[in-house]
């Protein structure tokens, strides 16, 4: 199954972020112009400080472009450094994030890490516990549920971070440099488990990552330098696969 | 989900720790109050109990529990003829350190005024009041005597026919009760070589008078006895408790008594608030400074323990602000941790506190008035502590998670 579609569910338009002012100006992106589809699978790559991370916590509301604008299903949410929404609401609702590392918290089990992102979003607790336990069970991790971060590997903790991201079902899933933590094996089961969420969940995800020897697992990718995004190479393999 | 129990839970160790601390902080808080209320219930116990309703003591003076006093015996006998006066009795007070089975034995020694006043009113838990009138006492267990104990104070042996509980000075040191003239022969007791050479001086003294040079008789005399002496009153008492009869009217007897230039009068209760206000208020004011020290202390602690608690947690903090989470969720997570810590560290203090208060020296009273206070207290210096640690989670960014 397939959620894609060509309806854009994330557009950002004309995105640029300068840090500081005068000489210390800095201009981490700029005009960055990008449009996401449902269930569309972006790889987006660059050396280091090419900005890339910038325009995923752009994208994220974490940290909001000096101008541009963005959309998320529909909705324009920042208009230039000023949010149109209340953004922490908005992140709960529609958007999640993956890390290099899966920043779970450390007190509560892998269940629980899951649970939470719901119960944050008024889900009661019995079905936030429930759909905690599907998440985990979809991503193969079902029998760690009770385990606190600190006994599960680094792959295991990584599945939780995606089912926690996924928790809400959100439009749009950002993951930043997800694999760099693990092994190459571990790495690609992690860049699959991102194109098998979008394509059966429909959203759209966009991962940066440097990892040139899971390409094949993405519609398209593109390059960031010096704030700059371009299209990378074509992906059309992976697309006329599905 | 409950994030400030999953928290506590895999903090355990250091949480349950700091709840101790806070708690035997607290402890202390609550013991201070008690020892407060101790020292004013010990205070007032003699006076509350020994039945009086006017006490008639030296001019110008506070009464024997303030200061020294000294009233003449005669003085009894004085107040028993102002009208509305149904009874007088001669007291002493005065406190004695002796050596008892090689211990000291600090004793407030009350005078009873035999036969009148025989300690009936005292509440014994062993023995019997005094029956004769010599060389019996009634004593408090502080003092660690035993019934049918032997104690020597002076040159007398008193035996302990009677034992009471609770019944302190304000000093804390135990009562004994004894005859008014048994209470004054401990008083005065002089070694027999200082009775000597004072009845060798009295002698040189008068031996430089002419008087005494003509009349050899004088000089015997004046080197005998002080009840020999007719020059010499009687030894002085320190106060004369007055029972007024029914229907008299304390303020009119008071007012007669206090035309004498000689004593002071002052009702139960007068004497009680002196005891209060005079003795007590210092160690009031000194125990009150240590408490709000120690709660300043105790939430100071407290703060930083939920401050560090916070650091510890910044980066999951940042992550369930990335998350989307209110702020009421992080601000829950710390000022549950908080009042959670206030609450069972004030349970815990009250709990030590039944088993520790009854061993301190001093009596500690705990009122269910000062328990209630202090626990809002508590509620007050949980949610202040609470905000340092509050205010820094308010200002994480949720773009802590990336570094």
């Amino acid at each position: 199954m397939s959620a894609r579609d060509a309806t854009p569910v994330v557009e950002a338009v004309g995105l640029t972020k300068i840090y500081g002012s005068g000489n210390t100006e800095v201009v981490a992106m700029k005009d960055v112009t990008l449009q996401l589809a449902r269930g569309e699978v972006v790889a987006l790559l660059g050396p280091s400080g090419a900005g890339k991370s910038t325009f995923l916590t752009a994208l994220g509301l974490i940290n909001p472009p000096t101008s541009g604008r963005i959309v998320i299903g529909g909705e324009t949410v920042m208009d230039g450094p000023r949010a149109l929404v209340d953004v922490r609401a908005f992140r709960r609702q529609h958007l999640g994030f993956v890390f290099q590392k899966a920043n779970l918290i450390p007190f509560l089990t892998a269940a629980e890490n899951v649970a939470i992102a719901l119960e944050i979003n008024d889900t009661p607790s019995r079905a936030a516990r429930k759909r905690a336990l599907e998440l985990l069970d979809y991503l193969g991790v079902a029998d760690r549920a009770k385990h606190l971060p600190d006994a599960l590997s680094g792959g295991q903790q990584q599945r939780v971070a995606v089912a926690r991201a996924l928790a809400n079902e959100p439009s749009l899933l950002l993951a930043d440099e997800p694999t760099a933590a693990l092994d190459s094996h571990r790495g690609r089961q992690v860049m699959e488990l991102f194109r098998k969420v979008a394509h059966e969940r429909g959203a759209a995800v966009i991962v940066v990552t440097h990892d040139q020897r899971a390409l094949d697992v993405f519609d398209r990718s593109l390059e960031m330098e010096d704030g700059q995004l371009r299209p990378g190479r074509p992906m059309d393999l992976n697309i006329k696969q599905e | 989900m409950n994030l400030a129990a999953k928290d506590i839970r895999h903090n355990f160790g250091r949480f349950a720790l700091t709840t101790v601390g806070i708690g035997l902080l607290l402890m202390i808080v609550m013991g201070m109050g008690g020892i407060y209320r101790g020292l004013i219930h010990e205070a007032t116990l003699l006076v509350d109990n020994i039945g009086a309703d006017l006490w008639v003591v030296q001019g110008d003076t506070r009464g024997p529990f303030a200061e020294i006093s000294r009233v003449p015996a005669s003085l009894e006998d004085r107040a028993r003829a102002v009208p509305g006066v149904m009874g007088a009795r001669r007291f002493v007070s005065h406190t004695i350190q002796r050596a008892h089975q090689g211990r000291p034995l600090r004793v407030v020694v009350q005078g009873l005024s035999w036969p009148e006043d025989r300690g009936d009113w005292v509440p014994l838990e062993a023995g019997r009041p005094l029956r004769q009138a010599h060389f019996e006492m009634v004593a408090d267990r502080s003092l660690g005597l035993e019934l049918g104990e032997r104690v020597r104070l002076g040159k007398d042996v008193y035996e302990v026919v009677g034992l009471t509980r609770g019944m302190v000075g304000s000093s804390g040191d135990g009562l004994g009760f004894f005859t008014v003239s048994d209470a004054q022969r401990i008083q005065f007791d002089v070694p027999g070589e200082a009775l000597r050479l004072e009845r060798q001086s009295r002698r040189a003294r008068a031996e430089a008078q002419d008087i005494g040079q003509v009349q050899p008789l004088l000089l015997e005399r004046a080197a005998g006895p002080v009840v020999g002496l007719p020059a010499l009153a009687p030894p002085q008492v320190s106060a004369v408790l007055l029972t007024l009869a029914p229907g008299a009217d304390a303020d009119a007897v008071a007012g007669t008594i206090s035309q004498w230039p000689d004593v002071a009068v002052y009702s139960q209760q007068a004497q009680s608030e002196l005891l209060v206000s005079g003795m007590v208020d210092k160690a009031r004011r000194q125990l009150g400074l240590f408490r709000v020290l120690l709660i300043i202390i105790s939430t100071i602690i407290m703060a930083l323990i939920l401050y560090t608690l916070t650091l510890d947690k910044i980066h999951d903090i940042a992550m369930l602000k990335l998350m989307g989470a209110r702020n009421r969720v992080i601000v829950g997570l710390i000022l549950q941790q908080s009042l959670l810590i206030g609450v069972l560290g004030y349970g815990l203090a009250y709990w030590l506190g039944t088993y520790a208060f009854p061993k301190f020296p001093r009596l500690v009273v705990i009122e269910p008035q000062d328990l209630l206070s202090l626990a809002v207290i508590v509620l007050g210096i949980s949610v202040l502590a609470s905000l340092v640690g509050i205010t820094k989670a308010m200002r994480v960014e949720p773009n802590k998670v990336l570094s």
